[in-house]
C-alpha cells in the first residue's frame, strides 16, 4: 500500500486527535450537560475513524465507530452522559491509544476489543432506537428550509439564468451510511456539477461539506443547461452516493415569504454558528503556517550551529588580536546575527509543557479511582515552553512526584473531614519562566511531610546520626527524603512507596542541570519545586584563570564578581571568609579544590567570583577574569563523567578545552 | 601456505621500546601532540581532554597507566584514539607506525611466570619475525573504576 509516507503523519494525528479526545472527555465528565463537548469529541472521534479506514486499520477504525455511536446518542441526548459511560469510552480510548503505540512501533494495530465493544453496544442499544428518525427528520427539515432562504442576490443570479435559457435545479444527494471519505465524494460531484453548469449555493456550506461537517446528505443549487436526468446519471456514477434526487427549483412568492420568515430564525443560527466557524477559521491558518519536521533534523542544525558558535568565538579572537577595524566591524555583526540566529534555533526547539502536562489528568483520575481518593487537578501554566531534550526526560520524575502526593499526601475523604478539610484533595500543578530558567511546582494539600517520621527513618537508615538531625533546620529534614533508600510510607502499594524513587527524581533533575526542593507544612500540604534550565546545549559563562587554567562558571550561577585586599579576609572556625554585603561568605580556593600547579606569584588581592545554591553562597578564588562568553556545552565523555566539580566542557575561541564548574559542588 | 589462518589486523605503537597492539577497527584515528586540559581529580594518569574535531576527548598516558617511568614528549609522540562501548579516549604513546596483520592462531596468552600480576589488561603476545607484539585488552586499559581521585575528599 503507497501509505507508508503518510504513516508518520497518521500517527502524529491520531495522537493529537486522542489526547483531545481525552481533554474533552475529561472537561465531559466535570459538565456532563455540556453537548459542545460531545460535538467536540464526535468530531475527533470521526476524523480519526476516516484516517484509520484510509490507512487500511480496520480494528482501530471499527472500534472509533462503535465509540462514535455511543458519542452520536449522547449527542442527541438518547443517552445521559453518567459515569459508567465515561468509564467505557476512557477504556476505548485506552484500547484505542495502545493500538495507535502499536501502530507507530510497526505493528498491525490489531488487538482485541470485544469487551469494550460489547459495553459500547450495550450502551448504544440500551435506551437508543426510538429517538433516531425523528432527529433526522428534524435535522433534514431545517437544511431544507436553510437552502430555501436565498438572498436577493442569489434570487437575482436565478431570474437571471432562466432568461439566459438555463434551468435552475434543486439536487439533493444522499450518500451511504457508511462511507468513509465523504469530503472526497462531495468533491467528485461538486466537480460533476461544476463542469455541467454553475452551483449557486449548497446546504450545508461548502466549507462544512469539506470538514465533513454533515450527517449523509446535503443540496446543492445548480444553473445549468444539462437535463436533469443527464445530472442525476452522472452523479449517481461517483461510488458510495446512495440517492440523488433532481427536482426543478422555483422562485415564487412564497419562498420569498418563507425566505423572510425564515430570517429571525437564520440569523440566530448565524449567531450561534459564527463563533464556532470562527474557531475553526483560526485553526486552519495556523495549521498553514506551521509545518512538521523531524526532530533529527532539528538536532542537527543545533550540531551545525554549535560548530558555528565555536568557530564565531575564534573568529572574535583573531579580529581581537589583529585590531583591524574592519574585520572586527564584520565580526561584531557576524556575532549579532549568529546572536538572532540562535535564539530562532533555541525557541524552534522549544516545546510547550504541556507536552507532559496533558497526560496527568487521566492518570490522576485513575489514581484516585484505585486509591478511593477525590482529587481536584488544577494545571497553571501548560504553555510555559522547555528545551525538546527537557521535555524528553521530565516525564518521568514528574509523574513519580504526583504520584506520591496522591498516595503519601492527599489523605482519603474520610481522613481528611475528620482533620477539618474538604473531601477533595487539591493538587496543583503550576509551570512558569523565571530568568534563564523555568519552574515546576507540584503542590498538594494533603497531609504534608512529618518531620520526626523523616527524621526516625533517616537515624534508623543512618542517613544521619540523632545529634545531625537534631541540628537540621525543617528544609534541610525534607530534603533527606530524597536520599536514596528512603521511603516513609507505613505501607508498600504498587502507586508508591518501593524506595526507590525520590533519589532517582532527584539524579534525574540534576542531571538535567536542575534542582528540586521540597517545602511542607504538617497537615497542610506540600510543595514540591523543580527549576530547570531553559536549554541544555548553549550556556552563557565567565570565563576565569586559575592560576595558568581556564574555567568557565555558568553565569546563571554567578551573583557577581569582585576584587578584595587580602586584609579583608576573616577567619571563621579555620575558614577563610569574607564579609560581602553583610553576610559571611566562604572563600573556596580554587587552586587549591582543583590542585592546580602554582605558577603565578601571590597578589595583594584576591579577584572572587560570588556564586551561589539556593541560599547558601561562596566566593570562589581566581587569578584574572577574561569575560563572559556563549559557550556550547560539551560532556566530558562517558570516560570521565561524574569528575568532581566539573559539569562538562567546552571548546574556546582558540580550539583549546575548558572545563566548566560545576559550583553546586563546591558549596555545601 | 593454502589455507588461509584468520587474520587479526592490528596497528602497531610503542611505549618503552616495547610493541603494543589494538585492534584496528578500535582505532578512530592517530594524532599528532595537541594541547590537553587537565582535568581535576583524576589519576596522574589520565592526561585531560582535548579538542578533537569539535569532539572533547579524554587523554590518558599509557607509560603512566603501565606504571613507566614518564619521558618528555617527541616528535614521535601519537595520541591513538580508540573507541569502545561508544566511549572515546586518546591514548599517548611513544610512537605509532605500522600496520600489521597477525595469525590469530599465533597470539598465546601471556607468559605467567614473569609475575606481573596486575597487567591484567595484556591479552597476550604474538610472536613474527623475531618481533614479540603485546596486544592490548582495551577494556581492561579503560577500566572506569579508578579513574577518579576521592571525590568526597572536599566534602
Amino acid at each position: 500500500m503507497e501509505t507508508n509516507q503518510y504513516l508518520e503523519v497518521f500517527i502524529d494525528e491520531s495522537k493529537e486527535h486522542l489526547q483531545s479526545i481525552n481533554d474533552q472527555l475529561l472537561q465531559l465528565e466535570k459538565n456532563p450537560q455540556d453537548l459542545t463537548i460531545v460535538n467536540e469529541i464526535f468530531r475527533s472521534a470521526h476524523t480519526l475513524k476516516g484516517m484509520s479506514a484510509t490507512m487500511g486499520y480496520q480494528d482501530l477504525s471499527n472500534l472509533t465507530h462503535k465509540m462514535e455511536n455511543v458519542l452520536d446518542a449522547v449527542r442527541n441526548e438518547k443517552v445521559l452522559v453518567d459515569e459508567g459511560i465515561l468509564d467505557v469510552v476512557f477504556d476505548s480510548v485506552d484500547d484505542l491509544e495502545a493500538m495507535v503505540i502499536d501502530i507507530a512501533e510497526g505493528g498491525s494495530g490489531e488487538r482485541n476489543v470485544e469487551r469494550v465493544v460489547e459495553l459500547l453496544k450495550n450502551i448504544e442499544n440500551g435506551e437508543g432506537g426510538a429517538a433516531e428518525p425523528a432527529a433526522a427528520s428534524t435535522s433534514k427539515k431545517t437544511e431544507t428550509a436553510s437552502l430555501l432562504s436565498i438572498d436577493e442576490y442569489t434570487k437575482a443570479a436565478l431570474e437571471q439564468s432562466s432568461e439566459l435559457g438555463k434551468s435552475n435545479y434543486q439536487i439533493e444527494v444522499t450518500l451511504r451510511e457508511d462511507c468513509l471519505l465523504k469530503a472526497a465524494r462531495v468533491y467528485m460531484v461538486f466537480e460533476i456539477l461544476e463542469q455541467s453548469g454553475d452551483v449557486i449555493k449548497s446546504s450545508p456550506s461548502v466549507e462544512a461539506l469539506e470538514n465533513e461537517d454533515f450527517e449523509t446528505s446535503f443540496q446543492v443549487l445548480l444553473v445549468t443547461e444539462d437535463s436533469p436526468e443527464d445530472i442525476e446519471g452522472q452523479i449517481k456514477k461517483v461510488s458510495e452516493i446512495e440517492n440523488v434526487h433532481v427536482t426543478v427549483y422555483q422562485i415564487s412568492e412564497e419562498t420569498r415569504e418563507e425566505a423572510d420568515s425564515q430570517s429571525p430564525q437564520k440569523e440566530r443560527d448565524g449567531q450561534e454558528k459564527a463563533p464556532v466557524q470562527k474557531e475553526e477559521k483560526e485553526g486552519k491558518q495556523v495549521g498553514s503556517k506551521t509545518i512538521r519536521i523531524n526532530i533529527d533534523r532539528l538536532d542537527a542544525l543545533m550540531n551545525l550551529f554549535e560548530e558555528l558558535v565555536i568557530d564565531r568565538g575564534r573568529l572574535e579572537q583573531i579580529s581581537d588580536d589583529l585590531k583591524h577595524t574592519e574585520l572586527r566591524e564584520t565580526v561584531e555583526r557576524m556575532t549579532r546575527i549568529s546572536g538572532d540566529l540562535q535564539s530562532i534555533i533555541l525557541n524552534m526547539r522549544m516545546v510547550p509543557v504541556e507536552q507532559v502536562f496533558n497526560r496527568f489528568p487521566r492518570m490522576v483520575r485513575q489514581l484516585s479511582k484505585d486509591l478511593n481518593k477525590k482529587i481536584d487537578l488544577s494545571v497553571v501554566g501548560a504553555e510555559t515552553e522547555l528545551d525538546r531534550t527537557v521535555i524528553d526526560e521530565i516525564g518521568d520524575p514528574l509523574v513519580h512526584l504526583i504520584r506520591n502526593a496522591i498516595d503519601h499526601g492527599i489523605e482519603g475523604p474520610v481522613e481528611r473531614e475528620a482533620k477539618g478539610k474538604p473531601a477533595t484533595g487539591k493538587l496543583e500543578l503550576k509551570a512558569y519562566h523565571s530568568g534563564n530558567h523555568v519552574f515546576i511546582e507540584i503542590s498538594d494539600d494533603g497531609g504534608g511531610i512529618n518531620r520526626d517520621k523523616v527524621v526516625r527513618k533517616a537515624v534508623s537508615n543512618r542517613v544521619v546520626t540523632e545529634e545531625q538531625a537534631a541540628a537540621m533546620t525543617d528544609s534541610q529534614v525534607f530534603d533527606l527524603i530524597m536520599e536514596s533508600g528512603f521511603s516513609t510510607a507505613d505501607t508498600i502499594s504498587d502507586v508508591s512507596g518501593r524506595g526507590v524513587g525520590l533519589d532517582v527524581v532527584k539524579n534525574t533533575i540534576e542531571s538535567l542541570g536542575g534542582s528540586i526542593s521540597v517545602d511542607s507544612v504538617l497537615d497542610e500540604g506540600s510543595i514540591f519545586s523543580i527549576q530547570l534550565p531553559l536549554t541544555l546545549s548553549i550556556i552563557s559563562v565567565m570565563l576565569v584563570e586559575v592560576q595558568k587554567e581556564k574555567y568557565a562558571v555558568p553565569l546563571s550561577s554567578i551573583i557577581e564578581t569582585a576584587i578584595v585586599k587580602k586584609e579583608e579576609i576573616m577567619h571563621a572556625h579555620n575558614k577563610k571568609v569574607i564579609d560581602f554585603r553583610g553576610k559571611v561568605v566562604p572563600l573556596v580556593f580554587l587552586k587549591d579544590v582543583l590542585s592546580v600547579p602554582q605558577e603565578l606569584d601571590e597578589e595583594e588581592y584576591y579577584s572572587v567570583v560570588i556564586v551561589r545554591k539556593g541560599e547558601k553562597m561562596a566566593a570562589l578564588v581566581v587569578n584574572s577574569f577574561i569575560g563572559q562568553q556563549e559557550v556550547v556545552l560539551k560532556s566530558l565523555g562517558d570516560y570521565l563523567s561524574g569528575a568532581f566539580a566539573i559539569s562538562g566542557a567546552t571548546i574556546l575561541g582558540d580550539g583549546q578545552v575548558a572545563l566548566i564548574l560545576d559550583s553546586n559542588a563546591l558549596i555545601k | 601456505m593454502a589455507e588461509e589462518n584468520k587474520k587479526l589486523k592490528v596497528i602497531v605503537f610503542q611505549i618503552n621500546n616495547e610493541e603494543y597492539t589494538v585492534p584496528v577497527n578500535l582505532v578512530g584515528s592517530i594524532e599528532r601532540l595537541m594541547p590537553i586540559t587537565r582535568v581535576p581529580g583524576t589519576k596522574s594518569f589520565v592526561k585531560g581532554v582535548l579538542n578533537l574535531r569539535g569532539v572533547v576527548t579524554p587523554v590518558i598516558d599509557l607509560r603512566q597507566r603501565f606504571g613507566i617511568e614518564e619521558v618528555a614528549d617527541t616528535d614521535a609522540t601519537r595520541i591513538i584514539t580508540v573507541k569502545i562501548h561508544e566511549m572515546s579516549v586518546g591514548l599517548i604513546v611513544d610512537a605509532a607506525n605500522d600496520v600489521l596483520d597477525l595469525d590469530e592462531e599465533s597470539i598465546e596468552p601471556p607468559p605467567e611466570v614473569i609475575g606481573t600480576a596486575e597487567a591484567d589488561y595484556i591479552q597476550g603476545v604474538s610472536k613474527l619475525d623475531q618481533r614479540l607484539f603485546i596486544l592490548l585488552n582495551l577494556e581492561k586499559v579503560l577500566a572506569k573504576d579508578d579513574v577518579h581521585e576521592l571525590n568526597e575528599l572536599y566534602v
